[in-house]
């Protein structure tokens, strides 16, 4: 993992440098104008979320039925990193908002369900922290909830009549958005493998370190 | 140690605190109408042009950096622990071994 | 078998409560109590506002089953019956089931009293779909409870169990509850359109049929020690 770890560090700090220059230089949208630019970000974090969402889903499950405590690692990290790029989405999308839209929240069901999701994942967090012994099982049944909660979010904008643009936006961009998107959409990949590679590490050293304390206590 | 955990924690608030005043201060940039010229009379105008409603560059502006700064203080915290984490790992360690 | 213990632990339960009707009565007077509070909030000289009504109903049933969910288990635990429940030979997921059913009697005999009371309160036209209404109902109520069961039951042995039953519950259970009260709030429109209900109550269904299968197929793995 040691090995990865510079590399990745380095390509990530270069994506993340280059890739407002590319958004700078990416075409203005008619009728957003300058603001619509958030979007290369807002939508990134917003995908880096749902593979968070489902990794910690998966990991959760693979914990409940092998009982591996490698995967309740990668369930927690995963979970951790869903509400910080949810975060993220929630924070620049008011920003976009205010002037799209002229308010900075509108409980539109778009919004609602994904403010929900994260939601379920702080949720997550909280019974971590508080749930004292068995609190790992418990937090895992959330994070198989919350990950089954994702196509009723994702195809929100879809069904109902919302004022959030549908999901087909990424679809048809043209070609002078749709590179400097999928270069941030890389970028923002790398940063996720980088902070998760790290989160990981923290989880399982910490998890030596109470092994350790459990084995000394027994002698 | 004790002193030093308490020293971050400052270091912490602090750039919480200037991340704050930062977003506030750029939200209030934001909403401060362009200054016009002196005006002979007032022309209704039915609808502004989108630019002109609040000038969206601060809020994009925030946006990335909220995102920079909230990355970085996520990694440098996750850093932190880390290296907590691994001291307190190798004490164990050599405590065992004696 | 599977029937039969199903049977067996929804007898259980509604044999002590039939006994004691603790539940059904705390139950049953907490939810009015929330409509009472409700009432405060919501009407204007003697107006109730648009449509209140149906925020109303669905927060109490919300609330109202939180508290059933907290007892039913509370009682369990209190006499260390459920890890006798467990350690019988019998198939975890009928014992999930058998739960849920106990606790749906409880809820819909407490929604027999709370839908008319505000209804009665609020002067909203519940009634004129009752076919709708009663769809609405009771998909949404075994969404909630098929949730709350299982979560009640894995926080039996958790230490802040009172606390982390709403913090877990709520959020999941949420998008239950926005398409209850979104269906709740057209049936009393003036001019009711069917369509939209039924469009609800078919995503209710998906959604009950989503959580009791992810609630069964984790119930066996959430409970073992």
């Amino acid at each position: 993992m040691r090995k990865f770890f510079a590399p990745l560090l380095v390509l990530a700090i270069l994506l993340m440098v280059v890739a407002p220059v590319l958004i700078a230089e990416a075409p203005y949208e008619a009728t957003m104008g300058l603001i619509q630019k958030i979007f290369y970000f807002h939508v990134p974090s917003a995908m880096m979320m749902m593979l968070s969402v489902f990794i910690c889903g998966i990991w959760s499950i693979i914990f409940l039925l092998k009982k591996r405590p490698a995967a309740d690692h990668v369930a927690v990290t995963a979970g951790e990193l869903a509400v910080v790029f949810g975060l993220f989405v929630l924070v620049t999308g008011p920003l976009w908002a205010r002037i799209a839209w002229g308010v900075w929240w509108t409980w539109d069901v778009r919004l609602t369900s994904y403010f929900l999701l994260w939601m379920i994942f702080v949720g997550y967090l909280l019974v971590r922290k508080y749930g004292g012994p068995g609190s790992d099982k418990l937090s895992a049944a959330m994070a198989i909830f919350g990950m089954a909660n994702v196509p009723f979010v994702y195809v929100s904008v879809d069904i109902w009549r919302t004022m959030h643009p549908k999901t087909t936006v990424v679809t048809t961009l043209g070609e002078g958005m749709a590179i400097p998107f999928w270069f941030c959409v890389f970028a923002f990949l790398v940063v996720y493998s980088l902070v998760f590679v790290s989160r990981l590490r923290l989880e399982e050293q910490r998890a030596r370190v109470e092994q350790l304390f459990l084995e000394a206590s027994d002698i | 140690m004790k002193m030093l955990s308490s020293f971050c924690r400052c270091v912490w608030v602090s750039g919480v605190a200037v991340a704050l005043m930062l977003m506030t201060t750029a939200t209030a940039w934001a909403q401060q109408v362009p200054p016009e010229g002196g005006l002979e009379g007032f022309v209704p105008a039915n609808s502004l042009p989108p630019a002109q409603r609040m000038p969206a560059a601060p809020l994009l502006i925030a946006a990335y950096a909220f995102i920079w700064v909230a990355l970085l203080v996520y990694l440098w915290f996750i850093w932190r622990r880390l290296g907590r984490v691994e001291t307190e790992l190798r004490q164990m360690e050599g405590q065992l071994r004696k | 078998m599977f029937a039969r213990v199903v049977l067996l632990v929804m007898r259980k339960d509604l044999t002590i409560e039939v006994r004691s009707r603790e539940i059904l009565y705390t139950t049953l007077f907490f939810a009015v109590s929330c409509v009472l509070v409700f009432a405060f909030a919501f009407v204007r000289e003697g107006e109730p506002l648009g449509d209140a009504a149906a925020g109303i109903l669905w927060i109490a049933i919300a609330f109202a089953g939180t508290l059933a969910l907290g007892r039913a288990f509370e009682r369990e635990r209190h006499a260390e019956t459920l890890r006798a429940l467990m350690l019988a030979p019998a198939a975890r997921p009928a014992i999930y089931v058998g739960k849920l059913l106990g606790i749906l009697a409880l809820l819909f005999a407490t929604e027999l009293i709370i839908v008319p009371l505000v209804a009665l309160l609020f002067a909203a036209p519940f009634f004129s779909r009752p076919l709708l209404l009663a769809g609405l109902l009771v998909s949404g109520t075994i969404g909630f409870a098929a949730v709350g069961t299982l979560f009640a039951a894995m926080l039996v042995r958790a230490r802040s169990r009172d606390v982390l039953l709403p913090v877990l519950l709520y959020p999941i259970t949420i998008p239950v509850i926005i398409a209850g009260v979104r269906g709740t709030a057209a049936l009393v429109q003036p001019v009711v359109d069917p369509a939209i209900i039924v469009m609800l109550i078919s995503l209710l269904v998906a959604f009950d049929v989503v959580f009791l299968t992810l609630s069964l197929w984790t119930f066996e793995p959430l409970m073992t020690e």
